[in-house]
This record gives C-alpha cells, structure tokens and sequence, in this order.
C-alpha cells in the first residue's frame, strides 16, 4: 500500500505570555450602569483593605484576534481522532462522537443545576430514561448514578458504597480488595484512596488471566471485594468471571465490574449474569460521548436493587410521570461530585443510544470485535511485531515490540515517534507495569473501516521495516510532525522542572 | 428492514460485502461462532436486547431529543440568581469557538509530538492560573472544586503526617461531603477526622478566635474558602493562615479565580496550596457539567511530590529554541503506582481548562480587574436594594458576588411566587443553614443589569407583601 504524503502543521507558537503587547485587549468586560455606581460607590471600597488585590496578575495582553490565532494554532497541533485515524489508542475506544449530538448537548449549556426540578424535567428525565430503557437492560444491573464525572471516579464511587455497605452490616474489619494487576490502575489506585489495602493478582503466563486458585487464595473473612476489568487490558474475557463473582460472594465481599471499555460486548455479555453487584461504563468511551483531550467525561454506575440506598444524592427519580431529585437517603454515600455530574456527557450518550438501538448496539460491538480480528491478522505477519498469550481477544490485544528491541533497538517509544510522521496518532503502550514488554495496544473499534485498518497497519508495518532497514530514521523521529524529539532529562528535576511560565522563567533566568 | 441491509451511519464495517470479505480473512463464518470462542455460553446474553428500535435518520433522532429538553427552561429565559458552586458568567464566543474544535473535542492521549497544542494548552492554563493565584505549580485540571479540595487536603495529611482538618461551617456543604469522603478511609489508621469552625454571626467569616482553640499539633491542615460558600470575602485570611503555620499545618484555601483580579491571590495571605473551579472562567453551565476543579501551590519538591494530577512540564527538543513537554514526577501518579499513587487520577476537565486559558488570555489583566469591579459594584448593589424591602434583609456587608437574603416566609414559597415573575430565586439555605432563619444564596454578576435587579426588588417587595 502506498501510504499518503503527510506533514503535521508546525506554527512554532510562543507561550501565550510571549505574545502579549503591553495594552492590547481582547475582551470588554460590561460596566456597571451609573445608577449602580452612584449608589454603591467605587469597587475597590467594597473589597476589605487587606484583601485588595496589589499586583495585577501578570496574564497576557492580546488582542481577540491573537487569542484566536493562539488557540487554533494550537488546536491544529492536535492530531484529534477525526483528522487523525486513532486505532492504535487502545484501553481508550476512540470512536466517533456523533456531530448532531454536539447540537443537542448545547441546549443545555444554559441550565444551572439548582433550578426547581420542573424547570429541569428535559435534563433529569434524559438522564433517567438513559439508566431505565438502555443501561439497564444492556448491564442487567437496576440502578444508576452519573455523579462520578469519570471511569477513575465510579471506581471510586463503587469503592465508597462498599466501605459503607459493609460498615453498615457491622463488618467493618473488611478492609481488603483484590483486583489484577490487567485491570485498569483505577481499580487499585481508587479503593486505596478509600483506605482498602489492595491485593493484586498476576497472570499465568500462558493464558494471560490469574488463575481461579490465586483468586481463592486472597479472599478471606477481611475481604470486602473485588474491582476487575473484564475483558482485561490484554483484551482477554476471564471466561471463569461468574466462577470468581461466587467466590467473592461466598467470601462475604462485594464485586465492582470495570466496564469502561465494553464495547465489544454490548449486547453479547452482562454484569447481571457474571454475578456482579456494582458496575461503571465510560461514557466517554464505550458510549460516544467525546474524549475532550481529557474530559469531561462520565461514568454511568449501575448498581443491583440491594445496593441502591447506597447511591451518591441526589438520585433522580421518577413519581406519577414527572422527574425529582431524591436527597432522602439516608444509607447513600453522601457525595464524590457536585450536583448532578456531567449532564452535557449523559445526553450525548443518550442521544447515541437512540441512534443505536438494540441493533446498532449489537452491531457495534460485532464490528469492534470482527475488527480486532483482523487486525490480529494482518498486525500479527508483521516483522518485529508478537503476541503474549495464547486466544482470541475480544476488542483490543496488547502486542509486544521485544522483537523489534532485540534485533533492530528499536523500541514503542520510538516507533510511536515515528507513526505519527505518517498521520497516524501514537499508539497507547500499557498501563504500569510493562509486564508486557515492548507493549502497544492497538482497539480498532466500530469506528474504523477496512480501509482505515489496512491503511494503519501498513503504517505499522512500514516503521518496522524501517527498524530493520534506518534504525537511526526511527529513533530521530518524528521528522514530520509539530515539533522534534524532546530532548530533556530535567522532569524529575526540582530544579529544572516547569509547570508554569513564571517558573520557567525564573528558572531559566528569563526575567 | 431485514437481516442483510442493517447499514448505520456510524459503522463503516456495518456493509456486508466489507464484513464478509473481514470474516474470509479470519476465517470464521460469522459473529456469534467468534463470540463463542471467547465467552462461554452460559454468559452469552439470549436473544436481541429490549430496546428502542434504531433511528438512524439525524432529523428524527434531533427532533426527538429536541423535544426532550424543551422542557427544560433556562437562564436565557428566567432571570437567574442561583449561583452556590455553578455560576452563570458572560461566555465570550471566542470560548466557544475553541471548546468547540474538533481537534481539542476529540483528542485524548496522544503523543507528545502528535499532541503538541494540547500539551501546550495544558501548560498554559497551568501557567495562567498560577497567575492569578500567585502559584507556580498547577496540573491538569480535576473535576470540581470539591475534588480538588478533597484532593488538596490529602496531600495537607501526606505532607504534615497528621490527621485532622479543620474546616470551616461556611464551606459548600456538597464540598463538605466529598471532602468528608475523601478523609474517611476503610481501614482506621489511615482515617482523617474533619473539624469544624465556627463562623462569626455577625461577619460571616471565620471565627478566628474558635480557629485558634481548636488548632494543635495534630492539624494536618486548616480548609477555608475565600470567598467563602456564603459569598463573604475573608478579611482575616492572613490571621487563618498563620494560625495553620504557627502549629506546623498546611493553609489550603478554595477561591473564586473570577474575583482574582480585585481579590488577592491567595498567596498574598498565606496560602500553602489553593483550589477551586474554573468553571466561572468561560465554561457554560451544562447543568452542573462546567465544573472544573484545579489545584496549585509554591514550586517546592515536597509539594509537588504529593499531586494526585499530571503536572505537565515545559521542556526543549532537538532542535534548539523548539518548545516540548512531558510530564514532571510521573511516577507518583495511579497511572504508574496504583495503590501506591498519590490518590488516582483519571479523565477530567481538560477541555474546560482550555477554555478557562483562553478566557483568562482574552481578559487579561485589565479586563479581569474591570470584570470583578463590575460584579463587585452589581452585587452590592442588588444587596442594597434587597435590604431595603420589608421582609427581606441581608446580614452580611463583606462578599464578592453572592450573599444570603433572610426573608421573612419560607424560602420554598418566594422562589415559587418568583417563579410567575420569570426569576429563579437564590438557593435555598434553610436547611444547610438554620441559624441564618429562611435565607436565600442570591448571586449577582455581570450578567444582570440594572433593569433585572430592579425587576427583582420589585417582583419580591410583591411576593413579600
């Protein structure tokens, strides 16, 4: 395949503080009409002397349309995943985020969370009919909270109604989870900043899953449950999951499903049947909702009957045909995010789901999953390139470049310099640690065509051979995209690090 | 629609002559024998989901949603006064245009070099906020200033070896219950137990002389707001924080950045690491869904050793003058450590750091300054105005945009009588605050004119009649 002729744009932009021009203004505040002044009298004698701001903030002075330029310059320096083809960005389901649902999330921008619940019925009944019509029936759990305004947050949510369940049943020695090392690191990070110690469980090295002894092993009578991705990171279904839901349960301990990334069991697979008391899906990933450079995002947590009282408030409700905000719960966890969550998130993903349909749901997940498949095929033929583990992966498989390393000393984070030089975003390697060595994690979701996974993969394959071909070409890289090789040893230097300009300034002796 | 032409929009692969030929280069026959290989059949879901069927036409699928949320009303039609975490402020349209990128909407967690405008942006509200607040160290946003201070007073606790926090009774109560959250842990030893301070009746602010009992050299960290829940601005910010100091705490300390440009940055009185929200700074409310939290503090190792955010660190290349940028201490973060991280860190308000960056670039200094004067001047205005009506007084002299009215009937019923007015009242805070009787938060910037601030003394001195 002939790949296309590629060349990021490169503006060079300063910080934004370099651009500023003593006296430019970009923006006019309104004043105060002179009525008001009149009666109130200056601003600065509203404000307590010692509370007066001395020193202006030195932020830039710029014109609107430098601001502009500034931010779209900048913009245009990210290669998005609707210019850019992001297949190789694995664990994260970069899958198009329908533009009409932009629109619709709009409507909304103007609503503030406290208004009287019937000046709100489009958003709380949106949210509600998303929990009772679609996650319900697709996670079988029956009910749902999208306070947590992430996946790292409903993890943690989840980890809060387990701290308080057991509390509440007079167990409070339960103080351990256990997780595995192929779950996302929300699901030890999050129940540790809950204060569980955390027993990680690690892989056999054939089938890349722990074994169901090891699981036996950790529970006990201090076990309050278990978080587990499912399918893990490695993109492999722990076909033994309802077996470890009894063990856990047996155990006395509850089990969190991490469902961030469900796409290719919509429709095939459910929580409910694997014996799961509590979930989280990531509506920024499996459910459309856009990524943001990093939010906002939204989990959807969805809980059994048993665990509803436990839900953060307020929790909407549905009464003789009208939507309330229910902050009656004495058992709930209180809170782990103001108001509502990320509401614009939730209609996104609602909009998406009626799009969808059953149908659509299903054939999402059938073509994320026939379309790992066939990357498998082709990414697998390619020199360099192995695959841990034995079995066919549902939606993403982690690969490994030790191959690569060894024969050319060319790594990931190389070749990941290089992708990028033919338009193709560098790929997610893996969570820590590497025990994958080498790793990158291609998810070639529903979004993707034949024709954009042939052409990724011939990218792929090209960088290879290079390897093998002009080591040196792959290391250097990227030689075609915004900017060069970082080339800076100083990010664990107190000395040399720099979070903001005013200390970077200060430090390189700018001033 | 049969079997065979169930094409969707959004599913290139969706055509059949593509999945077929997909399956031949597999081989495998179709998607359930595939299925099978992986899940066992006990798992395999029966039958097609209970769902509504498809709409794949964008008109339909628009109109149906559109008439959903036409049964919202907004703050564009009701004159609003409810601020209490979420705040209506003017959003220029350059904000918009940016939030709106495709580029910025749609990236995620590219490369450096790929992503090297979002690694700038990052960088720069970073470096913007720290302006306002006098700090030279911030990361990448969090979710809301509740996790931020959750996440702020954690570090207080790693940092001093200490566990209790003292608190104020005029922080957000929602703040309250994720902070509480955040100190409370499953297993004892690792608890921290929140304390409360008074606040004085008569000012609204801290009661320094409670403070000063209660501090001791078992106070991880002393957490107040500036301006605090009730709106009141702390005159003696520089009294709480030496109070912190003088027994070896950490002083954190929410704010408003929208005021920093005629408040003083925390800095100035004290503050060892701030926070707040962003939200204020060109992000629309979304029905609470602006929200974003951001943490900073003074450039110092131990600091910054204890962030739960990505800190991303301007950097050079290759190429001499070029910028880059990666992350500093990467290895404290859950992406690295998991249970043994700072806390966790995940997806959270990147895009609306960006619009806060360059609602903060357009503003600018001057701009901001002006803009606080403006609320500064309106609020206090509307406070006047609400104070002179019978059955209404405000008890406290000294905030920035927000301020409790104390009416004389039940907050439930003015709201609602305010309602036929086209006014939402202030938030309730009867219940969050008995003592203040049947009080209202209102909130006041530049958004209102005089004209509205009128119509509202007006609209209540008939409701209060």
């Amino acid at each position: 395949m002939k790949l296309r002729e590629y060349h990021a744009p490169r503006w060079s932009e300063p910080i934004v503080h370099e651009l500023s021009t003593m006296g430019e203004r970009g923006f006019m505040p309104p004043g105060a009409e002179p009525e008001i002044k009149e009666k109130v009298g200056p601003a600065e004698a509203l404000v307590p002397e010692a509370m007066r701001r001395r020193t202006p903030p030195a932020l830039p002075e710029l014109s609107q349309i430098r601001v502009l330029r500034h931010y779209l310059r900048l913009s245009q320096m990210t290669l998005g995943m609707e210019t850019g083809v992001h297949i190789g960005v694995g664990t994260c389901t970069m899958k198009y985020s329908p533009k009409v649902n932009e629109a619709l999330a709009a409507m909304m921008a103007d609503v503030h969370p406290l208004q009287p619940e019937e000046t709100m019925q489009g958003v709380l009944g949106m949210a509600y009919e998303f929990g009772d019509v679609f996650l319900r029936e697709i996670s079988g759990m029956d009910a749902f909270t999208y306070q947590p305004p992430g996946g790292s947050a409903g993890c943690y949510n989840n980890a809060l109604i387990m701290r308080k369940y057991h509390r509440d049943n007079g167990e409070p020695e339960r103080d351990e989870v256990v997780t595995t090392i192929f779950s996302h690191p929300c699901d030890a990070a999050a129940p540790a900043t809950a204060g569980f110690k955390v027993i990680t469980l690690y892989p056999d090295p054939e089938t890349g899953l722990p074994s169901t002894e090891a699981l036996k092993e950790a529970v006990g009578p201090r076990t309050a449950g278990v978080f587990v991705t499912n399918p893990e990171d490695t993109g492999i279904f722990n076909k033994r999951i309802d077996e470890w839901t009894g063990i856990v349960h047996d155990a006395g301990g509850l089990c969190s499903y991490d469902q961030a990334n469900a796409n290719a069991i919509l429709g095939v697979t459910r929580a409910r049947e694997a014996g799961f008391d509590m979930l989280f899906f990531n509506l920024h990933k499996t459910f459309s909702s856009p990524h943001g450079s990093s939010g906002p995002g939204s989990a959807a947590v969805g809980v059994t009957s048993d665990l509803e009282e436990y839900l953060p408030v307020p929790v909407i409700v549905k009464r003789d045909g009208a939507y309330h905000l229910d902050y009656d719960r004495p058992k709930s966890i209180g809170r782990v995010r103001d108001f509502m969550g990320n509401l614009q998130v939730v209609l996104r993903s609602y909009a998406w789901c009626l799009a969808m349909g059953a149908r659509g749901l299903r054939e999402a997940a059938e073509a994320s999953m026939i379309n790992q498949q066939y990357l498998a095929e082709k990414v697998k033929k390619i020199r360099g390139v192995s695959l841990p583990f034995k079995g066919r992966r549902l939606d993403q498989a982690r690969w490994s470049l030790e191959k690569l390393r060894e024969e050319t000393g060319v790594g990931v984070a190389d070749v990941n310099r290089r992708i990028v030089d033919y338009g193709v975003q560098s790929t997610f390697t893996s969570h820590h640690p590497w025990l994958v060595p080498e790793p990158f994690t291609p998810e070639p979701c529903e979004t993707y065509s034949k024709a954009d996974i042939d052409h990724w993969c011939a990218v792929l394959e090209t960088v290879c051979e290079e390897a093998y071909n002009d080591p040196e070409l792959v290391k250097t890289a990227p030689h075609r995209s915004s900017n060069h090789r970082v080339a800076f040893d100083g990010f664990d230097d107190p000395e040399r690090w720099a979070m903001s300009w005013r200390a970077y300034k200060r430090k390189r002796g700018l001033d | 629609m049969d079997e065979e032409s169930f094409i969707h929009p959004y599913i290139p692969n969706s055509v059949p002559e593509i999945k077929k030929e997909m399956l031949r280069v597999i081989g495998a026959g179709d998607a359930d024998e595939l299925y099978r290989e992986m899940i066992p059949e006990r798992l395999l879901l029966e039958g097609a989901m209970d769902l509504p069927e498809p709409m794949l036409s964008e008109l339909d699928l628009r109109r149906r949603v559109e008439s959903i949320l036409s049964r919202n009303k907004t703050t564009e039609e009701y004159v609003s006064y409810l601020g209490a975490g979420c705040w209506r402020h003017y959003v220029p349209r350059v904000c918009e245009e940016i939030a709106g990128r495709s580029e910025f909407l749609t990236a995620y967690s590219g490369g450096g070099h790929s992503d090297l405008g979002r690694y700038q942006a990052n960088f720069e509200f970073q470096s913007l906020i720290c302006e306002l607040l006098g700090m030279e160290v911030s990361g990448i946003p969090t979710y809301d200033w509740g996790a931020a201070a959750g996440n702020s007073v954690r570090m207080a606790t790693r940092l001093t070896g200490r566990r209790e926090v003292l608190v104020p009774r005029s922080v957000s109560p929602a703040r309250l219950s994720i902070i509480r959250n955040f100190c409370d842990s499953a297993s004892g030893a690792g608890r921290v137990t929140v304390r409360m301070i008074g606040v004085d009746a008569a000012t609204g602010m801290v009661d320094v002389a409670d403070l000063e009992s209660k501090v001791s050299d078992g106070t991880a960290a002393v957490y107040f707001e500036n301006p605090n829940y009730l709106g009141v601005i702390e005159a003696e910010a520089a009294a709480i924080s030496d109070l912190a100091h003088g027994v070896g705490a950490e002083c954190v300390c929410g704010v408003d950045p929208i005021s920093l440009g005629v408040l003083a940055p925390p800095a100035d009185y004290g503050v060892d690491i701030a926070c707040g929200d962003a939200q204020p700074l060109g992000v629309h409310m979304y029905a609470g869904g602006g929200s974003c939290g951001f943490i900073a503090s003074r450039d110092e190792e131990r600091y910054v050793a204890e962030y739960p955010l990505r800190l991303i660190s301007l950097a050079d290349t290759a190429v001499e003058g070029e910028y880059g940028y990666g992350q500093a201490l990467y290895e404290r973060t859950s992406y690295m450590a998991r249970e043994n991280a700072k806390d966790w860190v995940g997806t959270t308000t990147v895009l609306w750091g960006f619009v806060a960056a360059v609602y903060m670039s357009l503003l600018g200094p001057q701009g901001l300054r002006e803009l606080g004067e403006t609320i500064l001047q309106k609020s206090h205005y509307a406070a006047q105005a609400l104070d002179e009506l019978e059955g209404a007084a405000v008890p406290y002299r000294t905030f920035f945009k927000e301020f409790p009215v104390a009416f004389d009937k039940p907050v439930r019923d003015v709201n609602e009588a305010l309602l036929s007015h086209k006014i939402f009242g202030g938030k309730d805070l009867s219940a969050e605050y008995p003592e203040l009787g049947d009080a209202a938060l209102y909130c006041v910037t530049e958004m209102h004119s005089l004209g509205m601030i009128d119509g509202l003394a007006a609209a209540l001195r008939e409701v209060l009649a």
